[in-house]
């Protein structure tokens, strides 16, 4: 795989309610967006556990999205986005711990009435990540196993 | 009951009433200037004196003090009243020799020039000491009083100088006889400025209000101004509303209550706001009167507003030419983008208002004609046959002349030319917005909004009432912009969907609940201050945090934050989630653009 054909994968975990909305709808608007993105549908982000993250990079993503509502008061569940506001800092520490770039996770707020943003969240990241070249912690770990 | 005889009348009165209480209240007329129902009596202007007679003696009393006594024989017009009171007249003639209803009752007494000489021809206080009785009984601001003696005597606050004792209110302004009093503003005046001028403190919403019922604005009301003023000190000011209600209905101690109620659902429905057009500088408004929203064009050609009914500019004149203007902050990307969907038929109704009324002529400029209900085309029809001029563009601006004419420009998109129209009245069909406190609202009902600012519905085609909260339903504008029978469509249909989940009596819960594997529960009770709903107690006789399913709404913070991984969210659980994970990205990129064909 060279730079040129690359084509990074990318795990989005969205919250139910408001970045999933967005996606569905710029889905449903026939929105442009690249499709490189798969989308894990959680309730809440503050249901992803900093463990999905790890999983998804160690299973080959090349890079992460964790999107739901915005703070203040956007979050269905009241304050669930502010747990994700907490943990998504550590996250990133951890990440650059293992060496990987920090171009290749991305966390935020995208409510259900902005298909637009994610539209071009999604096309953004994807370029970013691909401009940062596959991660390759799949196969690295694999060869470390055998 | 005692009973008198007023110029020969035999007339049954109250105990304690005065003998020009009687009078008046049987219609007979007493000429005075000092007395009013709401003050007690002074007997100061001494016009209201009559002939008494008690016991075989008679005196000239003034009617106003003289308190009715069983057997009293009053004479109102007597000679020796009559004589007396032009005296009195001729006195206070010369001493006001220029005020307007002075020189009238003189002149109805046969008087036409002052009798005796006069050195102050400007003096308008005839010192009746209404104003000082008002700002003392009525105002209790104790501000007005009399100063000096004799001659010297006057009326003015404490050293004749400015007092922030003062609120304002102009009570004494309204109360005065011969307009001699005076306020000088330095601050904003106590009552609002309406855009259709000014209002008392207590007034009913609209002719139309449920309940059809007066409320007070205490902000303006000078006795709840006087409570805040003096901190609770003065809590007795004005009780005039209350001393003239018959059904004693005015209670000043009333408070906003907060109700608090359990209910099964709740209906939104908080409406909109009327956007402010002046906003946008092209539109000139608030720079000529004569430029009005299409809600105050309302207010002035309800039968209820300012005018009876009657379409007048602000001068009183009839308007000869009126432009209405449509999509004044509605479908324009430097306000609110989208169709604020039923102006284009107001306006229409307005025009056809002003054709009907005034007979003027009528500019609408448009840029599309949305007549979208049943029956509307058919009134837009109605409406150009009745002769209004529909320009086909938006109305860029609106300009004040000198001469206060108002000159409208806009383009003509069928014509292709910049066109110009000079009317007497603009009415602006301006925008509706989501409440400014939308937000509140929703992050009380954990509601989402659409980019335009009004509450999101669960679908846009499929669940047009129902919100992404069970049970919380949206009625109305609080969803979108809509016109009446929309509206009442909307509401009946939130309300049908409010009873039919009330009628259920149960419900049937979402299966997405986190559970807590009691095995594995440490007991380090990390999760129950996470959890949002409370859902999660702790069990000490087990030893163990246990979830409440039926508060349970399954956001699964506790499940991401449990360090022992004792708690599952059902539908969501860990393994599910990295199965998602690992079948996602299982099959290489390669196959996956075989297998959709639109990766490349």
């Amino acid at each position: 795989m060279n730079g040129t054909n690359f084509e990074p994968r990318i795990v989005g975990f969205l919250c139910n309610w408001c970045t999933y909305a967005a996606a569905d709808t710029a889905g449903i608007s026939r929105m442009e967006q690249p499709p490189n993105v798969d989308v894990i549908r959680v309730m809440c982000t503050g249901r992803v556990d900093p463990l999905f993250i790890l999983k998804a990079f160690a299973e080959g993503a090349d890079g992460v999205i964790v999107s739901g509502c915005h703070p203040p008061g956007d979050c269905h569940y009241n304050n669930g986005n502010y747990k994700t506001f907490r943990r998504m800092p550590l996250v990133e520490a951890l990440l650059a711990q293992y060496g990987i770039e920090k171009g290749r996770f991305h966390w935020g707020w995208i409510s259900g009435a902005e298909a637009l943003k994610w539209a071009r969240l999604v096309r953004d990241f994807t370029e970013q990540v691909r401009g940062l070249g596959p991660l390759d912690w799949k196969r690295e770990l694999e060869s470390k196993e055998d | 009951m005692i009973t008198i005889n007023i110029n020969g009348q035999e007339i049954q009165a109250e105990e304690g009433q005065t003998v020009l209480e009687v009078a008046r209240a049987n219609g007979i007329e007493i000429p005075t200037l000092c007395y009013h129902p709401l003050l007690s009596p002074y007997g100061a202007c001494r016009l209201c004196t009559v002939e008494i007679a008690q016991r075989g003696r008679s005196s000239l009393e003034a009617s106003c003090t003289y308190p009715a006594a069983d057997g009293l024989v009053v004479q109102t017009r007597s000679p020796a009243v009559l004589e007396a009171r032009k005296l009195i007249l001729g006195l206070l003639f010369s001493r006001c020799p220029s005020v307007p209803i002075v020189q009238d009752l003189a002149r109805e007494h046969g008087i036409t020039e002052p009798p005796f000489p006069t050195d102050t021809p400007d003096e308008n206080c005839i010192l009746c000491g209404k104003c000082v009785r008002t700002c003392h009984e009525l105002v209790k601001a104790c501000v007005l009083n009399f100063s000096e003696r004799g001659i010297e005597r006057r009326v003015g606050p404490p050293f004749l100088e400015k007092t922030r004792l003062c609120i304002g209110c102009g009570a004494c302004t309204i109360m005065c006889p011969t307009a001699a009093v005076e306020i000088v503003l330095e601050k904003e005046a106590i009552y609002k400025e309406k855009p259709l001028g000014p209002t008392s403190a207590i007034w009913v919403p609209s002719l139309q209000a449920m309940p059809l019922v007066p409320v007070i604005d205490t902000d303006s009301c000078i006795r709840f101004r006087q409570n805040d003023r003096s901190e609770g000190e003065i809590t007795d000011a004005c009780e005039a509303c209350q001393m003239v209600c018959e059904a004693n209905a005015i209670n000043f101690d009333q408070q906003d209550e907060i109700l608090e109620l359990d209910v099964g659902t709740v209906i939104v429905a908080t409406g909109f706001e009327m956007w402010d057009p002046a906003q946008l500088a092209q539109y000139s408004y608030g720079e000529s009167p004569n430029i009005i929203t299409g809600l105050e064009f309302e207010r002035l050609s309800n039968s209820g507003g300012p005018t009876g009914g009657e379409i007048l500019l602000a001068d009183g004149r009839k308007p000869e030419r009126v432009a209405i203007i449509h999509c004044v902050g509605s479908r324009d990307h430097s306000a609110h983008e989208y169709c604020s969907r039923f102006c284009c038929m107001y306006s229409l109704k307005q025009a056809h208002l002003v054709r009907d009324k005034t007979g003027a002529e009528v500019y609408e400029f448009y840029m599309d004609m949305r007549t979208f209900g049943k029956g509307y085309e058919e009134f837009y029809e109605r409406v150009q046959e009745e002769g209004v001029t529909f320009v086909r563009g938006r109305g860029a601006e609106v300009e004040v002349l000198n001469d206060g004419k108002l000159r409208v420009k806009g383009e003509d998109a069928d014509l292709g030319k910049l066109v110009q129209a000079d009317v007497d009245m603009v009415v602006l069909s301006t925008a509706i917005e989501a409440p400014h406190d939308a937000d509140r609202i929703a992050s009380l009902f954990g509601l989402s909004r659409t980019a335009d600012g009004f509450f999101a519905e669960a679908h846009p085609k499929l669940r047009p009432v129902e919100t992404n909260t069970d049970g919380v339903f949206l009625a109305g504008n609080a969803q979108g912009p809509k016109d009446v029978p929309d509206t009442v469509g909307h509401a009946g249909a939130a309300a049908s969907m409010a009873l039919a989940l009330l009628d259920k009596g149960e419900v049937t819960i979402s299966p997405q609940v986190a559970v807590v594997d009691e095995k594995l529960c440490s007991a380090c009770k990390t999760c129950i201050p996470l959890c949002p709903y409370t859902a999660i107690s702790f069990i000490e006789e087990d030893n163990v945090a246990r979830v409440n399913e039926a508060l349970c709404k399954g956001c699964g913070t506790c499940v991401a934050a449990c360090p022992a991984g004792a708690i599952a969210g059902r539908h969501f659980t860990t393994e599910q989630i990295m199965a998602q994970i690992e079948g996602l990205l299982r099959m290489p990129v390669e196959q996956l653009v075989e297998v959709e064909g639109v990766r490349s």
